[in-house]
């Protein structure tokens, strides 16, 4: 009876709106939400009081705009999401900022999405923002891109200037590697597209928004890679030691040889275990506890291993940085990197092309520092050793956050694209 | 994984994070829903043993129910309870019908829970918030900083991606983690279903009532309804138009009353 009731469950889909300020990100989400009939009446109620009290016309960004500066300011400062349905989906819709100042609330909202929806303005076409979330939405590798050009009531629904800015944006996107699955004209103010098929625009061939959204075919079967397990924490109970953490990667069994690095050290899984019940296997993306045959000294960050390519404990390695914080990050300065549950102290030795994350322009070729919303190929000298990954091989040991020792925020997001090009 | 098991691994996975980084940490629950839902993550992440206290901020005007059943799972689940509460503030009397709520909320909840946080020196604190309930919760981060008089910055929250959240700094008084942000109302009553978790009766229809959100008795609104269980909930939920907190009287004596009550530590 349950095991029906799931297996009925429709697929579920976070896509994050990203763009150019004013381009219509929160009237999108507004529109999506009102012509889907997903908020509750109250809501609806509430939010035309509130323009009302602040004498403001009724807006459908402050569905999304929630906070008090937002809506006084017509402008979203932080991510936010709401939640909508189809007969096919269930969607949660993160709206993500496009003010050049919160660009780390965008990528908080971007890198819990696997689709992005890049609205370009038709009549602004590309804008400092419209490339540089493109750039991010590259690098973060979001599984799928659909482009929408908002506004073309503002240009009489012309079919030439959309092919004019989707000309100029496909140019961008095919410099940066990315391609779109779809480029859909739309008025987000007059739902034109959305939901409906817009009259106005009936030289478009192509399925409106919400119909190309459900049409996306998204990756869900099982990749075929090795075991990483990465170490969370090791809790003693009833006097045995649990191993507890998650499968970044492959599968783990039990009785079979793992390797615990950066120890080097081969042991044999004696059990693994979830609450009230112990299992054979798990899976990626399992939170688990096991036990190994022997005792040996395991921590939180170590990342256990199996298969023909066990892992390089890097000392030193290259990654593409982009940095988020108004501080900025220098050559020699003490940092401690994060990569999955792996936190140590490094020295940043050299930082080399250095580029604008919007025009894509290489500003200098060796730097001395990276500023708020750059990219730089950063050099980076660990205390210790690192289990890394390439990206493209796993991804969840490839990529690594910077964290300011002082404040313990999280300034700099870099992916490791090679691990022998130091 | 199916997707309650996604959801569930994601939540186990923050707990076992704010346990890992900060050790003395403890969790409130309100004995409603989500927050016992939440103790059933923590259950799962310690294997039946949680290594931390719980907290419940006792405003004294809870249902009965709310403390029969804290009383019993307390026992059941073998937890450690810290009752936290504004004697000093009830005895004045303070109260919503005498006073604001804004101002009743902010006493006895916030302030309490304040005293408590001093008194234990705890570094985190688990909540059970969703983004779905309340448009200025969807603005949270899972690892979110309140600095030493609890306020919350949200005009200018830390980054957060990739499963790597922020670490506490010198001049934040604590973290509040959330970790079960990315669930949904509806996914919580799929996955009491699915775990056979216990819950208030208060949310089950007696004579064609039931309430949708539970806290103190003086200031929440029974809806309309006939779902006398959980399958029952499940179906009305999927068709309602009503919002979850709309019979939470904290939510709505002014606009942006939440945002102001959340910048100055409320849950």
């Amino acid at each position: 009876m349950e095991l029906n009731l799931f297996r009925r469950e429709k697929e579920n889909i976070n896509i994050v709106i990203v763009g150019h300020v004013d381009h219509g990100k929160s009237t999108l989400i507004g529109r999506l939400i009102f012509d889907t009939r997903s908020l509750p009446d109250e809501k609806i109620e509430e939010v035309k009081k509130i323009s009302r009290d602040l004498g403001q016309r009724f807006e459908f960004a402050f569905l999304l705009d929630q906070l008090q500066e937002e809506r006084e300011n017509y402008m979203t400062i932080d991510t936010t999401q709401v939640f909508f349905q189809t007969r096919k989906r269930r969607y949660v819709i993160i709206d993500a900022p496009g003010h050049a100042e919160f660009i780390k609330n965008m990528i908080t909202g971007a890198t819990q999405a696997e689709v992005a929806v890049l609205i370009v303005d038709a009549k602004e076409g590309l804008k400092e923002q419209t490339k540089r979330h493109a750039y991010l939405v590259s690098m973060l590798n979001l599984e799928k891109l659909v482009v929408v050009i908002n506004k073309m009531d503002l240009v009489n629904f012309s079919q030439g200037i959309f092919n004019q800015v989707k000309g100029e944006l496909t140019q961008f996107l095919n410099h940066i590697k990315l391609s779109a699955s779809y480029f859909i004209p739309i008025s987000a103010k007059n739902g034109d597209n959305v939901l409906r098929r817009s009259r106005r625009m009936a030289w478009y061939r192509g399925p409106t928004l919400l119909k190309a959204l459900d049409s996306l075919a998204l990756e869900s079967q099982e990749k075929d890679r090795p075991l990483r397990f990465s170490v969370q924490d090791v809790y003693t109970i009833d006097g045995e030691k649990i191993i507890v953490g998650r499968v970044e990667s492959g599968v783990i069994k039990r009785g079979e040889s793992v390797f615990l690095f950066p120890a080097l050290k081969e042991k044999e899984v004696k059990s693994i275990r979830v609450f009230n019940q112990y299992k054979e296997t798990a899976k990626e993306g399992e939170n688990i506890g096991i036990t190994l045959n022997e005792p040996v000294f395991v921590q939180r960050g170590n990342i256990i291993c199996q298969g023909k390519n066990l892992p390089k404990l890097m000392y030193k390695f290259n990654s593409s940085v982009f940095w988020m914080s108004s501080e900025p990050l220098r050559v020699k300065q003490k940092v401690i990197v994060r990569c999955a549950t792996q936190e140590l102290v490094s020295y940043v030795e050299r930082i080399e092309k250095r580029i604008n994350s919007s025009s894509l322009e290489v500003l200098e070729d060796k730097a001395e520092q990276i500023n708020l919303n750059e990219v730089a190929q950063v050099t980076f000298k660990n205390d210790a050793p690192l289990v890394l990954e390439e990206f493209h091989f796993i991804e969840e040991l490839g990529r690594i956050v910077i964290e300011d020792k002082s404040t313990g925020n999280i300034q700099g997001a870099g992916i490791v694209k090679f691990l022998d090009k130091i | 994984m199916d997707y309650l098991d996604t959801l569930e691994n994601k939540s186990v996975y923050v707990i076992r994070e704010a346990y890992s980084r900060f050790r003395n940490i403890a969790m409130l629950w309100s004995i409603g829903k989500d927050s016992t839902t939440l103790l059933w993550l923590c259950r799962k992440a310690f294997f039946g043993k949680i290594p931390f206290p719980i907290i419940h901020i006792d405003t004294t005007f809870k249902f009965k129910e709310i403390y029969e059943f804290r009383d019993r799972y307390v026992k059941d689940w073998d937890l450690n309870l810290i009752i936290s509460k504004n004697e000093a503030a009830i005895e004045k009397g303070i109260s919503p019908t005498k006073n604001d709520k804004f101002s009743c909320c902010n006493s006895l909840k916030t302030e309490a829970l304040k005293t408590t946080l001093k008194q234990y020196d705890f570094k985190a604190l688990l909540l059970a918030i969703r983004r779905d309930e309340h448009g200025i919760r969807a603005k949270e981060r899972y690892f979110s900083p309140r600095n030493i008089n609890f306020e919350w910055n949200y005009a200018n929250q830390p980054a957060e991606l990739w499963d790597q959240y922020k670490s506490k700094s010198v001049t934040e008084e604590h973290i509040r983690v959330h970790p079960m942000l990315h669930w949904t109302e509806l996914d919580i009553w799929r996955y009491i279903q699915r775990e056979k978790i216990p819950v208030v009766g208060l949310y089950f229809a007696k004579g064609g009532k039931r309430y949708r959100s539970i806290g103190c008795e003086t200031c929440c609104q029974a809806i309309d309804s006939q779902a006398e269980n959980i399958k029952k909930i499940i179906k009305e939920l999927q068709t309602t138009k009503i919002a979850e907190r709309a019979g939470r009287a904290q939510d709505k004596e002014q606009a942006y009353m939440m945002q102001k009550l959340r910048s100055l530590g409320y849950m």
